[in-house]
């Protein structure tokens, strides 16, 4: 019989026995609600060892690639090691190599781990100062490729990490990352498929890295890339995602802004008026939306109506919850 | 009896419900406003459990479930006409999955069947429609 470790613990399971049924019988307070598969409170992630049959059923592709599954449904084959979403996220030290103004009030880190740090090109992170104060930052570029961690930071001022970062920081600075987390980034397997990035400030930073993996994995579909801003002076990395633009074909690079004049590649008005115009239906795309966490969720509910399917749409739960304050 | 659940097939069909469904309610402003919710994923995995719930397939909720579970849209003004638009969306949309007319009338049916529940008044209380 398969047996699930769990936190040091080896719970043997009975047959036909669910994981969830296993802890519980076991005594571990496991969180769960409906036992049905629906309410998605059970989640965990499958470490090592295969999630059980019928477990990723429903879920977005993301989150099956990072191994979650419903503990509630399926049976496991085989010994299966798991983490709760709650155990999620390792720290490492780090070491600042670079830091770079590239843009107006946009500031570029690169650092290097002390140990591996695998994640996703696009995924959250959490930068931790030595003094333990914590901001979540995702990553722009893409592991395997760069053995540096690139996070674009938007100074804010008064900022407690951001205008530490801006003013003090230096190269050698130590400091530790945690994590990865979050749903925003590219996952192979459907090449033909529409991707459209929106973005705002350095939302753009996951977008980036989202859009250099799709072309690093051969993407064939279009990948339309939405960079938004009030005024010009609000973008940055302009002149790159235009080259990328320029020796893609399947690349539209297109900045919105509120105010400006319109011109080639750039378009005056809201983001939302600008998608509607040109992008009426979004049945079958992939959407990832990051950015100003008011903007993104008016977003998700209008691409959602222009017909992209809840489980295409990803925008990275930090803008979404109160952890968003925490976030500048 | 196999339930309509698992002739429409099964936990598949029921997600591809839920979008179909979602998207009819949030696009009707007769009821969009209950829905207006920041969460959208967490919103979408509850309507997957009520799909799921008026088809027949697996689930545990009770009539209590469905009391304390929508009494703060009960407070904010939930009545018949909404429970009305939810049967009205509900149906068309296992219309466009491949339902028969006889089968929405069943889903509406259980629907129906819960609705003094959802709107929290005694059993009984509302005279019969549909
Ligand atoms: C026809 C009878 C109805 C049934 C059987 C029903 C069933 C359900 C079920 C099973 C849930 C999921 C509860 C959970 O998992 O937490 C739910 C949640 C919900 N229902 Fe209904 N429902 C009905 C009518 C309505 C109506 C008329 C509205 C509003 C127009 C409505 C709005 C909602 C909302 C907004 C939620 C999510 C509540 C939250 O966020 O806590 N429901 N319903």
């Amino acid at each position: 019989m398969a047996a699930i470790l769990y936190r040091g613990q080896r719970v043997e399971l009975a047959p036909g026995e669910s994981v969830l049924d296993g802890l519980l019988g076991a005594g571990i307070d496991a969180p769960h609600s409906c036992r049905s598969g629906h309410c998605r409170t059970c989640l965990a992630r499958a470490v090592d060892g295969p999630p059980p049959p019928g477990s990723q059923e429903g879920l977005k592709d993301a989150w099956r690639e990072l191994g979650l599954f419903l503990t509630c449904k399926g049976v496991p084959t085989a010994d299966l090691a798991i983490t709760t979403v709650d155990d999620l996220g390792l720290e490492v030290g780090a070491t600042v190599t670079e830091i770079a103004r590239i843009g107006r009030d946009v500031v570029r880190l690169r650092l290097i781990t002390d140990a591996p740090f695998e994640h996703r090109g696009g995924q959250f992170v959490s930068l931790v100062r030595a003094d333990g104060l914590a901001r979540s930052y995702s990553t722009a570029n893409l592991p395997g490729r760069d053995d540096f961690l690139e996070l674009h930071v938007r100074v804010i001022k008064d900022g407690a990490m951001s205008g530490w970062i801006a003013r003090e920081l230096a190269a050698g600075t130590r400091v530790a990352v945690r994590g990865p987390d979050g749903e925003c980034f590219y996952v192979p397997g459907n090449p033909q498929t529409p991707l459209l990035l929106v973005g705002t400030g350095t939302g753009l930073a996951p977008l980036f890295a989202i859009l250099q993996d799709a072309l690093r994995h051969g993407h064939r579909g279009p990948i339309v890339l939405l960079q938004g801003a009030v005024d010009a002076g609000g973008l940055y990395l302009v002149e790159e995602l235009e080259a990328l633009a320029r020796a893609n074909p399947l690349v539209e690079y297109v900045r919105c802004l509120l105010r400006g004049e319109p011109g080639v590649g750039l378009e005056v008005g809201p983001i939302h008026s600008i998608l509607k115009a040109r992008w009426p239906s979004l049945r079958g795309w992939k959407v990832f939306l990051c950015g100003d966490p008011d903007l993104v969720l008016d977003l998700r509910k209008r691409v959602f109506l222009a017909g992209a399917a809840l489980r295409d749409i990803h925008a990275d739960a930090f803008v979404m919850k109160p952890r968003a304050s925490s976030s500048v | 009896m196999t339930s309509l659940y698992e002739q429409l097939g099964g936990e598949p069909a029921v997600s591809a419900a839920v979008d179909i469904f979602y998207r009819k309610m949030l696009g009707d402003e007769r009821v969009a406003a209950f829905f207006d919710d920041v969460d959208m994923d967490s919103q979408a995995a509850k309507q997957k459990g009520f799909l799921t719930m008026v088809l027949g397939g697996p689930n545990h909720y009770t009539g209590q479930d469905m009391r304390t579970g929508h009494r703060h849209l009960v407070a904010r003004g939930l009545n018949d006409s909404h429970v009305d638009v939810v049967i009205e969306h509900l149906g068309a949309t296992l219309t466009e999955l491949g339902a028969t007319a006889e089968q929405v009338a069943a889903v509406a049916a259980l629907a129906n069947s819960v609705r003094d529940d959802v709107l929290d008044r005694p059993q009984g209380a509302s005279p019969a429609r549909c």
